[in-house]
């Protein structure tokens, strides 16, 4: 019997980038496939593919051993193929069923019925009348699978599903998918999570720089010997920090409560937290449970007009202080988006360094010392290994991880009292992020208070002391990461302790 | 006549060309097109509205053509903003002007002519009520452009053709993604929103005031766009805020009429004033905004 989907030599080349070359797969019907590769190795590409978005230049597409072009979303569909996108593709305004109503035919009551009856056979429930832009990550996720399932798909495609989901909904999810497998449904699990992908799937596909690199079965070898696979070289050792003596409380929030005026944004209560120096304090948490709003209130991007001593930079009170302010009492900041915030993407690497640095002798009598900019540019690309080709290069043009590496190390390169990161390494590849990570504990270590906000569960466990978690704007009480089990953090995260 | 009976009259009549051209323009807006060319469409569909009417004896063709006239214009409009993905503050403005220039160009030999208006149509028992009785004796385009703003507000929120137009004005990748044609949909929007636009004009011209004069539409245009924004893309909202305006611009004429001490130049410019400072009022409540806006407004979209 042929397979349900076939591709041979498909190609495809965006400019300068060959994002897939010549990948041959094939998936049957009732098994669970991996597509396993590093962010950039041509995951997605690939799945757009099939999906339709975008055209291959080279090579075929078989469905049930029928050649097909698929020019559309539309045409994938009418096939029987069904995604789940890593960014959701619902609309924030509209609610449930009327997301529905786009695409799957029937009235409104009858699409309602249908909600509840497949949310009931595959643990997947949802009030079809709430509006989208009120659910969690969780729930979102749930209503775009019962979307596709509405329209009874043989392959069902799902990007990264994992990555915006707590431990708890992630066992939730797989016996959804294993009940559908058991259905005779194909399903396509994209994934950079090696465990994941051992504990589910029947078949990987192993992606590197748009190549495939490896079929296999993914029970048999051991995490290590994929991620080897993955990333062509020995996975980079962790980096687990040692005990050592603190210092002074360096960065401390005492029943800090924020009302947000955005319907789309969270409202904070009552959180406290304390970092003191040489330690590094990790926020966990499903993104939108608050962090923007926690790194806003700390870093002073959202200044209080009262209750200044909510929050205390080095003992002095700062909370009506302004960014600026209070980053001349020592507190620096990576924010979670590097192109708009942590970066200006139009403006070179030297005049972006120039925006938190400048107090470094980079500005003298309100004119720009060039000089002294290239240089301090210059420094921090060797220091933390930037890959570009100089101070003069636009920031936009950087990889995701280089300008990581470059923001992080603008920030260290102030010898920062508190250094505050949100999402460290959020699309940053595996080689970098250890990097990251590397140096973050080096700087702990250096006497340095930092807080690290993260949705990255491993990554937390890692390197830091303590963690605390962020939920629906409620912030858990500190655990000492040595006393704590990722089941106790992945209960906090989805509000279940008390 | 009192002159409570006047305003109640005249309000509807001085609020249908800045509703039908706003309504226009939320299809547009809704979809993620902004048109800033909604002035000019206006001149353009009065003259040729008037032009037409005035050689045929015909409201109803001087209509057709002036949608005609406006569609043709916002299409201009979509090559550039559509097609060639220009700016489209920069295309809407220079369309504006065009629109503007044809006007004058169209309406130069018919300077101050003027034409008979069709008759009023009063709706039987509702305009013989006391008090109220006079907004029921109106023409007929007036109830039509009422009835339009419901039907719209039926449409946007109702219907399945409203759940696409949201849908690709706030996440246009997203709406490609499951299968809808962007591009397309906004093409009919803002041609949808020429045809509207050309027949505020040419009620303007040929029914409200019969008479031909350069630059009649006066600010009209903008004062629409402004509704849209201001009435947070609603419907009900933004004839609320046509009709304020209507019943301030009549309420200045009475007051320039019984002779009020202010410069008319003051009076006449009272209703926009007004009615902006309402609207912002309304639209200053950030929930109701981040709720209604359109989120990929104004932004180009490839493919």
């Amino acid at each position: 019997m042929a397979p349900l989907l076939q591709l041979s030599g498909v190609s495809k080349r965006y400019g300068g980038v060959q994002a897939n070359a010549g990948i041959d797969l094939s998936v049957d019907a009732g098994s669970i496939h991996a597509i396993l590769g590093e962010n950039g190795a041509g995951k997605s590409t690939l799945m757009k593919l099939i999906y339709g978005v975008e055209r291959p230049d080279e090579g075929q597409v078989l469905w049930q051993g029928q050649a097909v072009t698929l020019s559309s979303p539309s045409d994938a569909r009418r096939l029987g193929i069904g995604m789940v996108f890593q960014h959701f593709s619902l609309f924030e305004t509209l609610s449930v069923v009327q997301n529905m109503a786009l695409i799957v035919p029937g009235s409104k009551g009858e699409l309602a019925t249908r909600i509840r009856d497949l949310g009931a056979a595959f643990g997947l429930s949802v009030d079809p009348q709430a509006m989208v832009h009120a659910l969690s990550v969780g729930e979102r996720q749930r209503v775009e699978i019962i979307r596709c399932l509405l329209l009874n798909p043989a392959l069902l495609i799902l990007d990264e599903p994992t990555s915006v989901l707590p431990p708890q909904s992630v066992a939730l999810l797989f016996d959804t998918l294993r009940a559908l497998r058991a259905k005779g449904m194909a399903i396509l699990f994209i994934s950079h999570k090696l465990e994941e992908i051992r504990e589910l799937c029947d078949t990987a596909t192993i992606l590197r720089q748009g190549r495939v690199t490896a079929r296999l079965d993914p029970r048999q070898g051991t995490a290590h010997d994929l991620a080897t696979l993955m990333i062509g070289r020995p996975m980079p050792p962790p980096v687990h920090p040692t005990p050592h003596g603190l210092g002074e409380e360096r960065l401390a929030l005492s029943n800090l409560s924020f009302a947000n005026d955005d319907p789309f944004g969270v409202s904070l209560t009552d959180v406290s937290l304390s970092v003191r120096g040489g330690e590094i304090l990790g926020i966990a948490g499903i993104s939108g449970n608050g962090q923007q709003e926690l790194a806003a209130l700390i870093s002073g991007e959202i200044a209080m007009k009262s209750g200044a001593g909510a929050v205390q930079v080095m003992g002095q009170p700062v909370g009506d202080l302004g960014a600026a302010a209070r980053r001349l009492r020592g507190l620096a900041f990576v924010p979670e988006d590097r192109l708009g915030r942590g970066a200006v993407p139009d403006m070179s690497l030297a005049d972006n360094a120039l925006l938190t640095a400048h107090g470094r002798g980079l500005v003298q009598n309100g004119f720009i010392n060039r000089k002294a900019e290239r240089a301090f540019t210059a420094d921090c690309i060797a220091r933390f290994d930037v890959r570009t080709s100089g101070p003069q290069a636009e920031a936009g043009s950087l990889s995701g991880g280089n300008l990581q590496k470059f923001i992080m190390g603008r920030e260290m390169m102030l010898d920062p009292n508190v250094l505050l990161v949100a999402q460290p390494t959020w699309g940053v590849d595996i080689g970098a992020a250890a990097d990251i990570r590397q140096r973050l504990v080096a700087m702990r270590n250096a006497g340095a208070a930092i807080v690290v906000i993260s949705e990255e569960i491993d990554e937390l466990f890692e390197i830091c002391d303590r963690l605390q978690v962020l939920h629906k704007g409620h912030l858990s009480p500190s655990v000492d990461v040595a006393a704590t089990s990722v089941e106790q953090i992945g209960t906090y995260m989805i509000g279940a302790a008390a | 006549m009192t002159i409570l009976a006047f305003i109640l009259a005249g309000t509807l009549a001085a609020a249908t060309p800045l509703l039908l051209a706003a309504l226009g323009e939320l299809i547009t807006e809704r979809a993620g097109v902004l048109n800033l060319g909604l002035e000019g469409m206006m001149a353009l569909g009065a003259a040729v509205g008037f032009v037409v009417t005035y050689t045929t004896h015909s409201h109803l063709l001087g209509f057709g053509v002036a949608a005609l006239a406006g569609i043709a214009l916002s299409l201009v409009f979509a090559t550039l903003a559509l097609g060639f993905m220009a700016n489209q503050v920069a295309a809407g403005l220079a369309i504006g002007v065009l629109g503007q220039g044809l006007s004058s160009l169209i309406g130069k030999p018919l300077e101050s002519q003027t034409l008979d208006a069709p008759g009023k149509w009063a709706v039987p028992v509702l305009a013989d009520l006391p008090v109220i009785g006079p907004l029921f004796d109106q023409d007929v385009v007036v109830y039509l452009t009422f009835g339009l703003a419901v039907a719209i507000w039926a449409v946007l929120n109702h219907s399945k053709l409203g759940l696409i137009i949201r849908a690709v004005g706030e996440n246009p990748h997203a709406a490609r993604a499951i299968g809808f044609r962007v591009l397309r949909i906004r093409l009919v929007a803002v041609a949808f929103g020429g045809a509207l636009a050309g027949m505020a004009g040419a009620y303007a011209s040929t029914i409200y005031t019969p008479l031909w004069a350069d630059g009649m539409i006066a600010g009209r245009g903008w004062i629409a766009v402004a509704l849209v924004v201001f009435g947070t893309w609603a419907a009900g909202r933004i004839a609320f805020g046509a009709l304020l305006f209507g019943a301030l611009s009549l309420g200045g004429l009475i007051a320039q009429a019984a002779g009020v001490a202010l410069p008319s130049q003051l009076l006449a410019s009272l209703p926009y004033a007004v009615t902006i400072v309402m609207l912002a009022v309304i639209s200053s409540n950030r929930r109701r905004m981040r709720l209604n806006t359109v989120a990929s407004l104004g932004q180009p979209f490839a493919g």
